[in-house]
C-alpha cells in the first residue's frame, strides 16, 4: 500500500520534507489568483516591502508585498482599506505559515489613482502646500509670461490667440513639456525651476487640455506639487476641463478652469485698461479743474474782503482821536488836583519853619563854648601855680645847689662809681671831682681810714 | 522683472484722485497730486505699450543649453526640444 504521496504507507516525513510537500501542493494549486478582503495589521520595515493581514469577517490570510511591487502601487496600502488583490500563494517553511505573495493590488470601490489622488491631496493639504497664505498675486499686466505646456495642438493655439486679441503685444516665452506620460510631471517641475532661476517672466501659465484621470496624473503627482509651491513667480493651473481638479489647481496661486480661461485670466484686456486709466484722468482733471475754480473764488471773495480793513482803519482813527481828547482832558485835570496839594503842602511847610530854632541852638552853642573856654582858662592857671612850686623845691634839691655851695663829688675813673668810702679806691687809681664849676682829674696817693 | 510694476503705479493712481476728490487739500498739495498723477497714468499707458509681442519657445542649442527662438504653434510638427528634454531625464 501506497500513501497519496506515493511513499510506502509506514514512511515517516521529515519535518522540513512535509513543509515541501504542502508548499509544493499550495503553489500548484494557487499560482496566480485574485482575492479581496480588508487591510489590517499593516506594517511596512525599512526594508520596504509591505506586510498585512487580509481579511473578511469569518477569516483572514497573510500577504506579503514586495518592495519592487509596492513601489508601481499609486495609492498607500493602509488598514481598513478594501482591496482587491493579485497573486500566489506560498509557504514559508521556516514558520510553516503560508501567505499570499502579491503583485499588484488595487482599491475597490475606488480606482487607485482617484484613491491617490485622494491621498496625496490629503497629505499635501495636512503639510500646508495649498494655505492661501502662501498664495502670490497674479500680475495685472505681465510683463512677459511663461508658459508650460505641450507646443502642439489646440491648447497653446487657443491661449496664444486669445492673448493676442486682448493685448495685442505681451512678450510670451514657451517652455516645452510632455503633459503626460511618465517623467512628465519631473519635466514640468523642471520647467518651474527654469522659469525662476531667470526671473524674467512675473507669471506662469502650466497647462494642457482634458483627458482621462490617467492623462492628466502628472498634474496629480508630488513632484509637480512642490514644484509649484517652491515657485517664486506665481503660477496659474490650468488643466482638463472645468470639472477636472488636479493637486497642481490646488497648490497653484491661481485655478483656471481651462487653459482658455488661464489665458483671459492672465491677460486683462487692453482696451479695458486703457479705459480704466483714461477714466482716471478725467477724473483727475475735472478735479484739479474744480480745486482751480474753487480756490479763484475764494480768492476773489477775499480781494472783497480786503477793502474792508481801509474802513476799519479810519475807524481806528476815529477812536484815537477820541482817546486822545479824553486823557488830555483827564490828564490836565489831574494835574491841577496836584498842584494844589502841592501848594497846600507848600505852605504847611512853611509854617514850620526850622530857621529860628537854628538860631537859638547856635547862640546856645557859643554861649556853651565861652563857658568851656573860661573854665579850662582857670584849670590852667592852677596847675602852673602848682607847677612853679613844684620847681622851686626841685631847686633846693639839685646837687648843683649843693655844689654851689662849695661841695665836690668824687667819682672813681673810669667806672664813674660816686666815692663815699675811701675803701673804694687804693692808691694810683684816677678819681674824677666834680666842682660847681668845672672838673678835676685826680690820682690817689694815699688813703686814711678815719 | 521691472521694479515700477503696472498695479502699483495704478493702485497709487486711485489713490490720488479718490484724495484730490476729498478736498480739503491746499492748492499747492492738490497740484502735486494732480502732476503725480497725469506721471502715473502716462507710466501705465506706457507699461501697456511698450512691450513688444515676441512668442518664444526654448530649444535645446548645440551646447544642450535652452534658448529662446521664435515660436509659431504649428499644430502637429513635433518639436525637437522635448525629445533634448527626454535625454536628460
Amino acid at each position: 500500500m501506497k500513501n497519496n504521496l506515493g511513499l510506502p504507507l509506514r514512511y515517516i516525513l521529515t519535518v522540513s520534507e512535509l513543509t515541501q510537500e504542502i508548499k509544493d501542493i499550495l503553489e500548484l494549486k494557487f499560482p496566480d489568483i485574485w482575492v479581496e478582503g480588508e487591510i489590517s495589521n499593516l506594517r511596512v520595515p525599512p526594508s520596504g516591502h509591505v506586510y498585512f493581514t487580509l481579511k473578511d469577517d469569518f477569516s483572514q490570510i497573510r500577504a506579503v508585498l514586495f518592495r519592487l511591487q509596492a513601489r508601481t502601487l499609486r495609492f498607500s496600502p493602509e488598514d481598513g482599506l478594501q482591496v482587491i488583490c493579485r497573486g500566489r500563494v506560498s509557504l514559508y517553511e521556516k514558520r510553516g505559515e503560508y501567505q499570499l505573495i502579491l503583485e499588484d493590488m488595487e482599491p475597490k470601490g475606488i480606482g487607485a489613482l482617484q484613491l491617490a489622488f485622494l491621498q496625496l491631496k490629503e497629505r499635501l493639504e495636512k503639510e500646508g502646500l495649498f494655505d492661501a497664505s502662501h498664495k502670490k498675486p497674479i500680475p495685472i499686466v505681465p510683463q512677459k509670461i511663461g508658459m508650460i505646456t505641450s507646443p502642439t495642438g489646440a491648447v497653446i493655439r487657443d491661449m496664444l490667440q486669445i492673448i493676442e486679441r486682448r493685448f495685442e503685444n505681451i512678450p510670451i516665452l514657451l517652455y516645452p513639456v510632455r503633459v503626460q506620460g511618465e517623467g512628465a510631471s519631473l519635466e514640468m517641475a523642471r520647467a518651474i525651476e527654469y522659469f525662476n532661476e531667470r526671473m524674467e517672466v512675473d507669471v506662469i501659465i502650466v497647462g494642457r487640455g482634458g483627458g482621462s484621470l490617467e492623462d492628466l496624473w502628472a498634474f496629480n503627482e508630488e513632484a509637480m506639487a512642490r514644484g509649484i509651491y517652491h515657485s517664486k513667480i506665481p503660477i496659474i493651473s490650468a488643466v482638463g476641463h472645468e470639472t477636472d481638479y488636479t493637486i497642481s489647481d490646488f497648490v497653484a496661486d491661481l485655478r483656471a478652469p481651462t487653459p482658455s480661461a488661464a489665458a483671459e485670466l492672465v491677460v486683462k484686456d487692453k482696451r479695458e485698461l486703457k479705459n480704466r486709466i483714461h477714466y482716471f484722468e478725467n477724473r483727475l482733471e475735472t478735479q484739479i479743474l474744480q480745486i482751480l475754480l474753487e480756490n479763484r473764488t475764494d480768492l476773489s471773495h477775499l480781494t472783497k474782503m480786503l477793502r474792508d480793513p481801509r474802513k476799519k482803519l479810519e475807524e481806528f482813527f476815529l477812536k484815537i482821536d477820541d482817546l486822545v481828547n479824553r486823557f488830555l482832558f483827564i490828564a490836565s485835570w489831574s494835574l491841577k488836583r496836584k498842584r494844589e496839594h502841592y501848594l497846600h503842602l507848600w505852605e504847611s511847610l512853611s509854617f514850620r519853619n526850622p530857621d529860628q530854632e537854628m538860631r537859638n541852638l547856635r547862640w546856645v552853642i557859643s554861649e556853651t563854648r565861652k563857658r568851656l573856654e573860661q573854665n579850662i582858662r582857670h584849670a590852667l592857671e592852677i596847675k602852673n601855680q602848682k607847677v612853679r612850686g613844684a620847681l622851686g623845691k626841685l631847686d633846693t634839691l639839685s646837687p648843683l645847689a649843693i655844689l654851689q655851695r662849695g661841695y665836690s663829688i668824687a667819682r672813681k675813673v673810669p667806672s664813674m662809681q660816686i666815692l663815699r668810702d675811701v675803701a673804694q679806691v687804693k692808691e694810683g687809681d684816677k678819681v674824677e671831682v666834680k666842682l660847681y664849676e668845672g672838673t678835676l682829674l685826680c690820682g690817689v696817693e694815699k688813703t686814711e681810714k678815719p | 522683472m521691472p521694479k515700477d510694476r503696472f498695479e502699483d503705479a495704478m493702485n497709487k493712481l486711485e489713490k490720488i484722485v479718490s484724495k484730490l476728490e476729498e478736498g480739503d487739500i491746499p492748492l499747492e498739495e492738490s497740484l502735486k497730486l494732480f502732476e503725480e498723477g497725469i506721471r502715473l497714468s502716462r507710466f501705465c499707458n506706457q507699461k501697456l505699450d511698450e512691450a513688444e509681442k515676441r512668442v518664444e519657445i526654448l530649444m535645446k542649442g548645440k551646447d544642450g543649453k535652452l534658448k529662446p527662438q521664435p515660436f509659431k504653434p504649428s499644430g502637429n510638427s513635433r518639436e525637437p526640444a522635448i525629445e533634448g528634454e527626454e535625454e536628460e531625464s
